[in-house]
């Protein structure tokens, strides 16, 4: 067996895209994202409900896409539900500097989300993992209404 | 040049003209299965865009010296080359440029800005390439011409019966692919360009996908226009090629303006070369063009039958093993279909399946393949595409096969 596929897909990944969690509609969604990857065709369709305070509530996801972004995305939602702008933004940068930094330690505070280090072996994958957060880093930027980012767009700023 | 029988060609040793091949990918022997995307490179035409490099060096028809005229001669020597493989009537016929879509856009450009107008047709099918949909779009919309596909059946084949309906006097320009990057169809090229010049249309061939892989006579076919990049067929990337019927490429005006194109220039205007220079400005790919020539050369030796017919061969192989696989679909024609075979599997994702093969050297091409239309057509985010080419062997189709399997059990 290859180490790095090990590594790529493991079982708590294949797990999250075979059953993914927080799958599905979020009726008072105040903000909605499409999100495509148009080298792959990988689709998600990200509902978040943000607070007053700008916090995030609730999130779903539905969508279309491989083993990666489907399991980035599920895990993903565990993760944030509940956290603040300024967690989000925090764990985001932390979430890209993980899938594509050789060096960057994984912070404690990224959880399972760690798991999916082995993606930056695979640097054709980064978009993959990616698109959840670039389509709950539009929600942000958003706050409200509805509105569709590609992977092929700019990054994070 | 002695061309072998087509059932004599030795494709092992054939093989080892390939240094790539040799090689290993993540500890694995290689197994090359995207030459639908670009094909490897035998050592005579690596050799023959050295050798030029090396010892013949020089730009084109603007040298006194000795080695311009050498240069000059081997580029236009080329023309002539690639004119003999397509059956042209004339070198003139020929026009070098980037590749396929360089080729497309062309047409597109300086032959569609002229011809066509608000409300003429062009004519394409659902199966098409980006880059045999999205020049004609860009068209369409400066000129407000309309768009009109020949349907794709659930086999993969085109709607023939369709046709007539779709052929109208108002379309001027037909533009298919004759072989499907994504589905392996064989389009009947011959019969569409007949039906398309009885309602007064303009015919354009996408042969990137066939014309390294079998017989193509440009006068047989009766087609208009054909393009192809060199990249497909053991040549140089960067360079390709576009035919056309020497009296309609002479009708369409400069594309691109620049040196070489041009006969006389004042400040105020410029006259212009005839076809094919017309439509090569600057200096051109001379390596790429002398490296396409070999290449023709060298698929000409083992010839174009021979090579079609172990094409044909792998693909109904491929065929027969892929449908052993759990869950397996396999896209497009069961029969008449080109060397490539796009097929899904329940197992995971033509993105994750694409991943895992390659750690294992199996080296194939997942996603829409620059067919998103085609996809959503079939109700797919994508596929995961083995392309074949007349040094891949059965035995590496048994080798995806057994990759495949362990795919299977890995995800599932």
């Amino acid at each position: 067996m290859s180490p790095e596929l090990d590594e790529l897909y493991q079982e708590v990944i294949l797990d999250h895209s075979r059953r993914p969690r927080n799958f599905g509609e979020l009726a008072d969604a105040t903000v909605r994202v499409h999100g495509d990857n148009p080298v792959c065709g990988d689709e998600i369709h990200l509902a978040v409900k943000l607070g007053v305070d700008g916090g995030l509530e609730d999130i779903k996801f539905s969508g279309h896409g491989c083993a990666i972004s489907q399991a980035s995305a599920s895990l993903m939602t565990m993760k944030l539900k509940g956290r603040s702008r300024a967690e989000i933004v925090t764990m985001l940068q932390a979430f890209h500097a993980l899938v594509t930094e050789e060096a960057a330690e994984a912070p404690k505070a990224l959880g399972d989300l760690r798991l999916m280090q082995g993606v930056r072996k695979f640097p054709q994958r980064v978009k993959c993992a990616m698109l959840a957060w670039r389509a709950v880093e539009q929600a942000l930027r958003q706050t409200v209404g509805e509105v569709t980012v590609s992977t092929e767009t700019d990054l994070m700023a | 040049m002695h061309k072998l029988p087509v059932s004599d060609v030795d494709w092992k040793v054939i093989r080892n003209d390939f240094p790539i091949l040799a090689r290993r990918v993540h500890g694995h022997p290689l197994v090359y299965f995207d030459s639908a995307a670009t094909s490897q490179k035998p050592r005579q035409v690596l050799e023959k865009v050295r050798h030029y490099y090396e010892y013949e060096n020089a730009n084109v028809h603007r040298g006194l010296h000795e080695l311009s005229s050498r240069a000059t001669e081997a580029y236009e020597s080329s023309r002539q080359r690639v004119a003999n493989y397509l059956g042209a009537a004339s070198a003139d016929e020929i026009v070098f440029t980037r590749g396929t879509t360089e080729s497309i856009n062309l047409v597109a450009q300086a032959w569609g800005e002229k011809f066509l107008r608000e409300g003429s047709v062009i004519l394409l099918t659902e199966m098409e390439h980006h880059s045999n949909l999205v020049p004609w779009q860009l068209l369409a919309e400066r000129v407000s011409a309309r768009l009109r596909f020949v349907p794709v059946r659930d086999d993969g084949t085109l709607a023939l019966d369709q046709l007539s309906s779709l052929l109208t006097p108002e379309v001027k320009l037909f533009a298919f692919t004759h072989v499907s990057n994504s589905l392996g169809t064989i389009n009947p090229v011959s019969e569409l360009c007949q039906k398309a010049r009885a309602v007064g249309a303009i015919t354009l061939v996408d042969a990137a996908q066939s014309a390294g892989h079998m017989p193509i006579d440009v006068q047989e076919l009766t087609c208009d226009f054909l393009a192809f990049s060199g990249h497909k067929m053991c040549g140089p990337t960067g360079i390709g090629v576009l035919y056309g019927r020497g009296e309609i490429l002479d009708t369409i005006p400069p594309w691109h303006g620049g040196g070489e194109m041009i006969t006389s220039v004042t400040l105020e205007k410029s006259a212009f070369k005839r076809a094919p220079h017309r439509f090569e400005a600057g200096t051109p790919n001379i390596a790429g063009a002398i490296g396409l020539a070999a290449a023709i050369d060298y698929l000409e030796r083992i010839g174009r039958p021979a090579i079609f017919e172990h094409d044909v061969e792998l693909a109904r192989y491929a065929m027969q093993r892929l449908v052993e696989l759990p869950g397996m679909r396999v896209l497009g024609p069961p029969t008449e279909r080109g060397a490539l075979v796009g097929f899904v599997m329940d197992a995971a994702h033509p993105h994750d399946l694409t991943t895992f093969a390659d750690r294992y050297g199996l080296a194939m091409r997942g996603g829409h393949h620059c067919n998103q239309p085609l996809m959503r057509r079939f109700g797919l985010p994508g596929t995961t595409r083995a392309s074949f080419y007349f040094y891949n062997t059965s035995e590496e189709i048994d080798r995806m096969v057994e990759i495949l399997h362990a795919a299977t059990r890995f995800f599932s």
